[in-house]
């Protein structure tokens, strides 16, 4: 452990000009391939869904790229290390959560929309103001989780590069930011898919390298390694509630937490638009596998690297280091690899934030111009090309709003966006999915009720919460206004997501056009009269 | 530019689609579909929610050591990736099966107007 006694000791691992430049090479190859893949985006269809020309294989692997952001491996690989089980439970819940979209979203989303998840809710219902309730729940979700991935860029920064002061921290956000928008600016969804196909076979053959080599040095023995990071962490990480199990308080909160994880993955809006970027449905479920095997996979790495850090370096020392429990992974690779290996997984985690970042804008900007200015302020009358130009504007604002909220929350707790983005999705975005695939009598009240109430619910529970206010990791230091006692929303939002969904519709008078239901229905089950790839 | 800024809703169904969502074949399809996937969906969701209270609710047990230093929760943890993995594995199977085909001769009657 001599090497990192000394790294620590500096407050910086590795070599940073190393990171720095395997991190650059990355971007140029990226950007190249981007450019290339950039050349037929004429069309809405080639600028927001890549012309559907993507195959299951492809798509799977980009859907893996924007699932596994740095919360995911950073995040889990360090609350495995400190934690123990009760990591482990995230990724289990963020996994099993992709059943719920292979079996009942993915294949029917991708029968009946064209480009957001609007297109789908707006189908049978009164199209504009479901548009623009469905456009606002995508923006909520896409900000927050865009925040959450801002604030670890410059966590990671700090770690990596040994940019300790704000300023330099703040340049780093804003280079990242800056490149994200090139990305999506230039590229579309097409240059976007293409940095996080990479990206996701940078991170997972990465992370296979590092199982590889942690169980090598164990022998080959899951046993044994277990056995190893109790010595170091004591038996208790072996064990459930190390985290959750404290209070009666901390339990039901962690009920809460993994009924968001399950139920917010499909409705995420930037999953949901990766299913229009394949050519059909049979297309759509070969990504949704592809991604479930990957995403499956990659957390059974993150199980080994996560006890494999708790083993070699320690729950002390990580929380030490800079960057806290997200440098368990890091810290791990440098212990196996040295520097280089540290600089090839750093570059990869700021890959894997740039990534996750682009395909974050691309539909929230997607969203915007799609469903906001076309149908619903044009309403559908569009100039040939409008579209697309005000989706690339809505690229440079999100992107600067990206830079600017991203500088903001610097070394704020912010870690808790992302189950609060999972929690929204849950409980506004996916009782409407779910109602308007599978339930006929379910009305345009219903949607609304249950996307605003869903939306609000879970807004303001978390605003009222001791993340926010009145313990000692919240967000506002000094006072306390919170009310409500768990940390996540979805107990309560989730349900009554659900519940203001049935309430609306029954309670509703009119009743919504039989003959559009009908066709719904048959194109969502047999994929007639579904957008094909375009020809190019 | 026929794909831009259209709306996902069609002008005027030029098919009758409620004879198509009557029709014997489609209700066949329907039932297949929703048959599968609902008590699968039900079945996975209360095996995970299972998991979630039994780990955070009977730490006893499932600190229970199984062999070495491998215990009840971390085989029933990794019991989950097992059922996820099976379950996509039998649904692709299932619908390249019994659904798709069927999917596939609606749509072919749809697309030569056949009501």
């Amino acid at each position: 452990m001599s090497p990192l006694a000394t790294a620590v000791e500096t407050t910086t691992v590795g070599t940073p000009w190393l990171n720095i430049t395997i991190f650059g090479a990355f971007v140029a190859v990226t950007l190249v391939i981007v450019l290339r893949a950039s050349r037929n985006n004429k069309t809405a269809a080639d600028y927001y869904a890549a012309g559907r020309s993507f195959t299951g294989p492809q798509n799977g692997t980009a859907i893996a790229g924007d699932y596994l952001s740095a919360a995911s491996f950073l995040g889990i690989c360090g609350a495995i290390a400190i934690n123990g089980y009760d990591g482990f439970l995230y990724s289990i819940g963020f996994l099993v959560a992709w059943l719920v979209a292979l079996l009942l979203v993915a294949e029917l989303m991708r029968n009946t929309g064209k480009f957001t998840m609007a297109d789908v809710l707006s189908f049978r219902l009164s199209q504009r103001p479901v548009r623009v309730a469905a456009a606002t729940t995508t923006l909520v979700v896409c900000f927050f989780y865009l925040l959450a991935q801002m604030a670890g860029a410059g966590g990671l920064v700090s770690l990596l590069l040994g940019i300790n002061d704000r300023v330099g921290q703040s340049v780093v956000v804003a280079v990242v930011g800056a490149i994200m928008i090139i990305y999506v600016l230039i590229g579309g969804m097409k240059g976007t898919t293409w940095v996080q196909i990479i990206k996701a076979a940078l991170l997972i053959s990465g992370a296979a390298v590092m199982t590889v080599w942690v169980l090598a040095i164990h022998g080959f023995n899951l046993s044994d390694l277990l056995g190893a990071a109790a010595e170091t962490g004591g038996a208790a990480v072996l064990d459930p509630g190390l985290q959750y199990g404290l209070t009666d308080l901390s339990r039901l909160d962690f009920i809460s937490l993994a009924l968001a994880l399950v139920l917010g993955t499909a409705g995420l809006p930037h999953v949901l638009m990766r299913f229009y970027t394949v050519p059909t449905a049979k297309e759509a479920r070969r990504s949704v596998v592809w991604a479930i095997w990957l995403i499956g996979l990659f957390y059974l790495f993150t199980l080994v690297l996560g006890y494999g850090a708790g083993a070699l370096i320690g729950a002390d020392a990580i929380k030490a280091a800079p960057g806290g429990v997200n440098s368990a992974a890091p810290l791990l690779a440098f212990e196996l690899g040295g520097p280089v290996l540290l600089g090839i997984i750093s570059a990869v985690a700021f890959a894997t934030i740039l990534a996750v970042v682009a395909g974050l804008t691309i539909t929230a900007a997607t969203s915007f111009s799609h469903d906001v200015y076309a149908s619903v302020i044009k309403k559908d009358k569009t100039e040939p090309g409008a579209e697309v130009r005000v989706a690339r504007i809505t690229v440079v604002v999100i992107g600067i709003v990206a830079i600017i909220g991203g500088i903001g929350v610097q070394g704020q707790n912010v870690a808790f966006l992302v189950a609060l983005a999972f929690a929204v999705a849950a409980s506004a975005n996916l009782p409407t999915i779910l109602y308007s695939l599978f339930w006929r009598r379910f009305t345009t009240r219903g949607a609304l009720w249950s996307m605003y109430g869903g939306l609000s619910s879970a807004i303001i529970l978390i605003a009222f919460s001791p993340v926010v206010s009145g313990s000692e990791t919240a967000m506002i230091q000094g006072v306390d206004f919170h009310w409500f006692p768990l940390n996540n929303p979805g107990i309560i939002s989730i349900p009554l997501g659900f519940l203001l969904g049935w309430l609306g519709t029954i309670t509703s008078r009119t009743l919504e056009n039989p003959a559009i239901a009908a066709e719904m229905e048959v194109r969502s089950l047999t994929g007639h009269g579904a957008e094909g790839a375009t020809p190019h | 530019m026929s794909n831009d800024a259209r709306n996902a809703v069609p002008i005027v169904p030029v098919t009758d689609f409620e004879t198509v969502e009557k029709s014997e074949q489609f209700q066949r399809l329907k039932k297949r579909h929703r048959g599968f996937v609902f008590p699968l969906a039900v079945a996975f969701l209360l095996w995970y929610f299972a998991y979630v209270l039994l780990a955070d609710y009977a730490h006893d047990f499932m600190s229970t050591r199984v062999f070495g230093n491998i215990n009840v929760g971390l085989l029933l943890g990794l019991g989950q990736f097992v059922t996820t993995f099976a379950i996509t594995t039998w649904y692709v199977s299932y619908a390249n099966r019994k659904l798709d085909p069927l999917a596939e001769e609606i749509r072919d009657d749809l697309a030569r107007g056949v009501k």
